[in-house]
């Protein structure tokens, strides 16, 4: 009687591990969890929902030992609509066109000084603490969106997949300290605080921005979009150039 | 939404189809943004329904991150080995770039228009 029980609760257990259902589902209930935490504590960015999602499914999936790539298999369909959402940030980017034109200049200035200050500065400290050359290689693109990261770090000797981790990593550290260091350096205006997130840390840092402000969220869209621009034309050229 | 949804797909496929035949290295997303914003210039405004879609879509656009983020667990042994120069690498650069770019923006740009997205101030709850 028990038996028959346990074998057929095996039996769910092995078509529900194998299923996209049990992915999908467990993305959205994390994430879901994620933003109860974040609003029930004050919003605090520290309590990043992405971040807490991210932590609470890499424990279920460890104790349950569901691997990442049967996971992947269900949560792909959320992964698949980051192509939409880009395209769709042109909403914002077009109700806030006129402050964008009226600050054009700054903003390739700022582009081209804070692309290289974010790649430049990630290449040294992980050199200078004794990073091997693979995590370097695989560190200087990862202030951009992950696409063009991955196909950047392939052409100057990295790992593709490692990139895409400190991509995501580069994202929730922004999305969570960015205000915090953004106030620390006395930066008021709202097109320069979301200009920053989303040059220095892609679509985290502008979901984060988003969360903040209209005309933050609008530059920050603006910012990921020209950085990967920029990352995916300079990096390889200057790749080639030094080494 | 779904008419939305189409024209958001649309757009995404002709930028990739346009990144590939002419060998871009811009992603197709970021391309059919451009398109999108050029359709949205011609037209001269955003339609009530694509303002509410690509709103609720970029509501939780953070969402979307999560799957590749738990990609993370695969990468466990070169990040504890190496855990130093990556955590040190990853938070130092990543907050100076933010803090970089914002200044030179801020030091460079016109004062901003009169905000009008609600009044909120920097430094709040932000």
């Amino acid at each position: 009687m028990t038996d028959g029980l346990n074998a057929e609760l095996r039996d769910i257990w092995v078509y529900l591990s194998a299923s996209p259902l049990a992915g999908l589902t467990m993305t959205l209930v994390a994430y879901q969890t994620g933003l109860w935490v974040f609003e029930r504590c004050g919003r605090r960015p520290v309590l990043n929902p992405v971040l807490i999602a991210v932590l609470l499914l890499a424990g279920v999936l460890t104790l349950s030992g569901i691997d990442y790539r049967t996971y992947f298999a269900g949560a792909q369909f959320v992964h698949f609509l980051l192509g939409p959402a880009t395209v769709a940030l042109a909403v914002p980017l077009y109700n806030q066109f006129q402050q964008v034109r009226q600050s054009a200049r700054a903003m390739i200035v700022a582009l081209l000084v804070g692309s290289s200050a974010s790649a430049l500065s990630a290449v040294v400290l992980a050199w200078a603490f004794g990073g091997s050359a693979a995590t370097l290689r695989s560190m200087a693109p990862k202030s951009v969106t992950s696409p063009i990261a991955m196909g950047v770090s392939e052409q100057i000797g990295g790992l593709p997949s490692l990139t895409a981790v400190f991509v995501i990593l580069t994202g929730i550290i922004a999305a969570t300290f960015g205000t915090w260091v953004l106030n620390l350096a006395r930066v008021t205006d709202w097109r320069a605080r979301g200009f920053g997130m989303g040059v220095a840390a892609h679509g985290i840092g502008t979901a984060r921005a988003l969360q903040v402000n209209e005309v933050a969220g609008a530059f920050a869209g603006l910012g990921m979009g020209l950085n990967g621009l920029a990352t995916a034309l300079l990096l390889p050229t200057l790749y080639r150039l030094f080494w | 939404m779904l008419g939305t949804l189409t024209i958001l797909l649309l757009c995404q496929l002709v930028g990739e189809l346009i990144a590939r035949l002419l060998h871009l290295p811009i992603p197709g997303p970021v391309l059919g943004m451009l398109l999108l914003f050029g359709g949205l210039v011609i037209r001269g405004g955003v339609p009530r329904p694509v303002q509410e879609t690509a709103g609720g879509l970029l509501r939780h656009l953070s969402l979307l991150f999560i799957p590749a983020g738990v990609g993370v667990m695969a990468h466990m042994d070169r990040l504890s080995g190496e855990a130093i120069p990556i955590v040190i690498a990853l938070f130092g650069s990543t907050l100076f770039g933010v803090a970089v770019t914002a200044k030179v923006m801020a030091l460079l740009a016109r004062p901003a228009a009169p905000d009008t997205t609600g009044g909120q101030t920097p430094g709040g709850a932000s």
